[in-house]
Parts: structure tokens; sequence; C-alpha cells
């Protein structure tokens, strides 16, 4: 279990506790966090859950894939140094305090 | 356009017109019809994880959801459109105004009809209500026969040999998802699955079910006679799409009973009606022609484009095509759209490749077994339209990433 923040650009903040084994992408979604569409259900598949680590973060993550970078590369949004696929990021307590933001759009 | 928004059918096109609608900024009335009692869910896992005990989270959003979005969620099912009124008739006789209306009908499996089809233990597999079941089945069965060597039917039979399960596929055609893919990636899937215990009889007819005094499925009958013996049968023979509304209200279909047509808004013949998903057939530019597509990119991204539509902000759908499946462990993805290809050229390894396909020199497809670099270069090469040629293609060492390096 961690808490995780989502952060939308019109300012409005989420938190929630997101259970070990759920991705960042799907603690949005059972939370009605906006601006996640991720189509493909979390597969890695279709880049609709780009989200941009928060600048400041500390907490390591999971590398980026060949796949998942190709992926960022083609999403809607603008690619930033922190762009990260959040279905590609596990839950586990030490994802507590993560911050994440979501992008202008996903499609 | 109206304010009140009716949306036909709670599968993955249907939930994402709600959604995008909303996103889109749109306030007027939405009703979302579902004719299945359970909150719009992922369909893609139930062919795979879900059969395993693997991917149980597959309800899209929280029912929560809908009541914050002003969703209005009805459970029933649309049995007549009432043009001229703009209502539509609900099967416990109910109306519901609209001034759009969009059908998102879906499809539903294409039924066998042979003698002794309707044995139990003769299992469909579209909705979750058939995964439930037929993951029960599956838990306590020795021997399973798939019917149809597509999709669904290939993937069913690679969870069953994951549970241990005697599996035996039977295809008509001469190879396994011919209607899907080149005959090169047919032949490695195919391969693939043999060398995972099952055994896939191409060519082959069924003819007959044979069951016990029980009534349920004991023997498959093919052609020329051969049985085999099997304790559960899954049919995965392909889906027919549920147009049978929109000919009532005298909708325009595509040869009759081959998707709603629509036009490159979606738009029906009706300005006031739309149709997108496994129902609609439109015109594509990736399949040189009109096609239904069935998959869930398609579902989602005619969801995200109606919305837009009726949010006033109107551009034609011009999604590239892909799709995916999982089958032991290839990672199958494929992007555009193969059939009537002329070339096939295979760039990679044994085990991680990719079949470009070409139609009189022009990349139409490209199919990729376990190598997702290349299918999503891929998507992003059909979107600049600067394709590789053939010769370019099988040229030793090409490779995709260097393709688009160098023309970037």
């Amino acid at each position: 279990m961690a808490k995780i923040t989502y952060k939308h650009p019109d300012g409005t903040v989420t938190i929630v506790d997101v259970p070990t084994g759920r991705s960042v992408m799907r603690g949005a979604v059972t939370n009605n966090i906006d601006g996640i569409l991720a189509e493909c259900g979390g597969d890695a598949q279709c880049g609709t859950c780009h989200v941009y680590i928060d600048e400041g973060n500390t907490i390591p993550l999971p590398p980026v894939l060949d796949y998942e970078d190709e992926l960022l590369n083609s999403i809607a949004g603008r690619r930033r140094p922190h762009s990260r696929l959040a279905c590609q990021i596990p839950v586990s307590d030490a994802l507590d305090g993560l911050v994440v933001h979501m992008p202008e759009e996903q499609v | 356009m109206g304010d009140r928004v009716v949306v036909v059918g709670g599968g993955q096109a249907g939930f994402q017109t709600c959604a995008s609608l909303r996103d889109n900024g749109f306030g007027g009335s939405l009703t979302l019809v579902c004719g299945e009692d359970v909150l719009p869910y992922q369909r893609p896992p139930l062919s795979k994880g879900y059969l395993v005990g693997t991917d149980e989270d597959i309800v899209l959003r929280p029912e929560s959801y809908y009541a914050q979005h002003q969703i209005d969620m009805v459970n029933a099912v649309a049995v007549d459109i009432e043009r001229p009124d703009r209502e539509i008739v609900l099967d416990d006789g109910s109306r519901l105004s609209y001034d759009t209306l969009v059908l998102a009908t879906g499809a539903r499996p294409r039924a066998l009809p042979v003698p002794g089809s309707r044995l139990h233990g003769i299992l469909p597999l579209r909705t979750l209500a058939d995964a439930e079941v037929l993951r029960k089945e599956l838990a306590g069965c020795r021997r399973l026969a798939v019917i149809g060597g597509g999709f669904i039917g290939l993937e069913v039979a690679a969870a069953a040999r994951k549970l241990d399960v005697e599996t035996t596929v039977v295809e008509s055609l001469p190879r396994t998802m011919a209607r899907a893919l080149s005959a090169e990636m047919s032949a490695y899937l195919t391969r693939v699955h043999r060398d995972h215990g099952a055994t896939i009889l191409l060519g082959r007819l069924v003819t007959a079910f044979d069951g016990d005094i029980t009534g349920h499925v004991r023997k498959v009958v093919l052609d020329g006679g051969t049985r085999l013996e099997t304790d559960l049968v899954v049919i995965g023979i392909g889906i027919v799409p549920n147009v049978e509304l929109a000919i009532a209200a005298g909708l325009p279909v595509d040869h009759g009973i081959n998707g709603i047509a629509v036009d490159e808004y979606l738009r029906t013949a009706d300005p006031n009606i739309y149709a997108i998903g496994d129902c609609a057939s439109y015109p594509s530019r990736y399949a040189r022609g009109r096609v239904r597509l069935e998959s869930v990119q398609n579902a989602a991204d005619q969801g995200i484009c109606v919305a837009r539509t009726i949010a006033g902000q109107p551009a034609p759908y011009d999604a590239l095509p892909w799709f995916w499946s999982d089958q032991h462990d290839v990672n199958l993805q494929i992007c555009g759209i193969s059939t009537g290809h002329d070339r096939a050229v295979i760039v990679g390894e044994p085990d991680r490749f990719s079949v470009f396909c070409f139609h009189q020199g022009t990349l139409i497809a490209v199919e990729s077994a376990n190598k997702p670099i290349d299918h999503v270069i891929s998507r992003r090469v059909f979107a600049s339209g600067i394709l590789p040629t053939p010769d370019e293609v099988a040229a030793p060492g090409f490779s995709l990433k260097d393709f688009v390096s160098r023309d970037r």
C-alpha cells in the first residue's frame, strides 16, 4: 500500500491509497481520477496512461524499457524527461509518497 | 447537436463515448444503456489471464464513476428505434428520448449450426458471464476441443494448456488466424501452440457433436467421420455484428449484414445517429475501403472520435488500426491491416521478429512477435506516411529504428 498523489494541470490534487500489486495507472482509474485513458488496460500497448513523475522525486522507479521509451515518443502530449507510462509502475510500500502530474492531453 | 445523448451498448466503445463526452465538457444528459448486468469491463483479459486466475481487476471504472460524471446507467436492451420521435424503446417497454443516439451494440458469437450444438458443455466466449462459466468448467476438465483457430480460439487454447488441459483446436481453413495474419506469422503461431502440447487440426470441418445420456457433449465429429473425445467445447468461430436494431430502423447496413454503415464521422444515414465499434462499418484508408474492425483500439478510438463530434469539435475518424494478442510466451502485435498483401518480408530472429506486409509495393501492415519496439515504431511510421519499400526492408541489416532515425 502506498499513498500516491495525482496532480492535475488545473491545480486539482487527489491523494489516494493504492494497494501493492496495482499499477499507478490502476490507482488512478479505480479512484475516479480523470486524465488517464488506459485504452489497452495496462499492457503497455497504447500509450494513453502518460504521466510526469514529480521533478523532485527521489523514490527509485523501475527503469524505462525500450518499448516504453518508444511509446513515450508516440504519445499525444509533450514528452519531458520525467515522462512515464503509469501502467509500467507497479505499486509497493516503497512508492509511498510518490507524486505524479497528469498531462494536458492523453489522445 | 441537442443535449440528450443516449448510448446503446456498455462495451468499450459505449463506455469510452460517455467518458470522452464528459472529458470534452459535454454538459447535457447522458444515458448508457447496458444489456449486461455488470459495469462496463475490459474484454481482452477474458480469453487470457482471466481464465487462468490472473487479471481479475477488469472493470473499467468503479460504480461511483458513473454518478460522479452524471452518466445514467440503464440496465436494459434496446429493442427499437423510433426515428421520427427520436426515441428508443427498451425491452421493459419504457422509452428514452434522444437528440443524439450512439449505437455501440457490439457483436455476438457466431453459432455453429450442426447437430448437437445445443448440448451442455459447448460454450461461447464473449461476455464476462461466458468467461466465468468457462473458467469454472476448465478447472475440472481433462480434454478441451476448441472450434476455430482465430484470436479467441488460440488464446483459450493457450490458457487451457497452462492449466494442463489436453487441447485440440479444429480450424476449417488451411491455417490459423487466416483472416488476420500473414501465412508466415500464422505458421509461427501454429508451431508455438504445437510446441506447447496442443493438437492443431487444419482444414477440418465439424459436422456434429455427440453427447451422453445426461445431454453433455462427449465427442466432436469431424468431416470424414473422425470423432474426437472431449469433456468441453469452446466455439470461437467469429462474431456477428448486432445490426438488427439499425436494420429495423431502416438504417443502411454494409452488405445487408456486415456492420451498420457510417461515414468518416461515424454517422449513419440518419444525422442524429452514430454507430461505433464492432457493430460499425466505416471507410478506412488503411483497409482501402470499408471495414468493420473487432478490436479494443477501434472501439476506444471511435468512442473518443464520436464524442468530439457530438461535443462540437467534429473530426473524421482516421486512427491507425492496431491489435494485440498474448499466446503462451508470444506477444503478438499487429499494426495496419494485412488483408490483400502480396508480399511479406520477415525481419528478425526466430522468436523475435516482424513480418512486413506489402500491397503493390506499399507497406500495409507490420506483424510483430516479441518485438514490441518494431510495433511501436511502425505505428509512428504509418502516422508519418514515410514508409520503407520492400527492397529496403529485405536488405540485410534492416532495422525499423534505423529507418526512422535516418528519415527524421
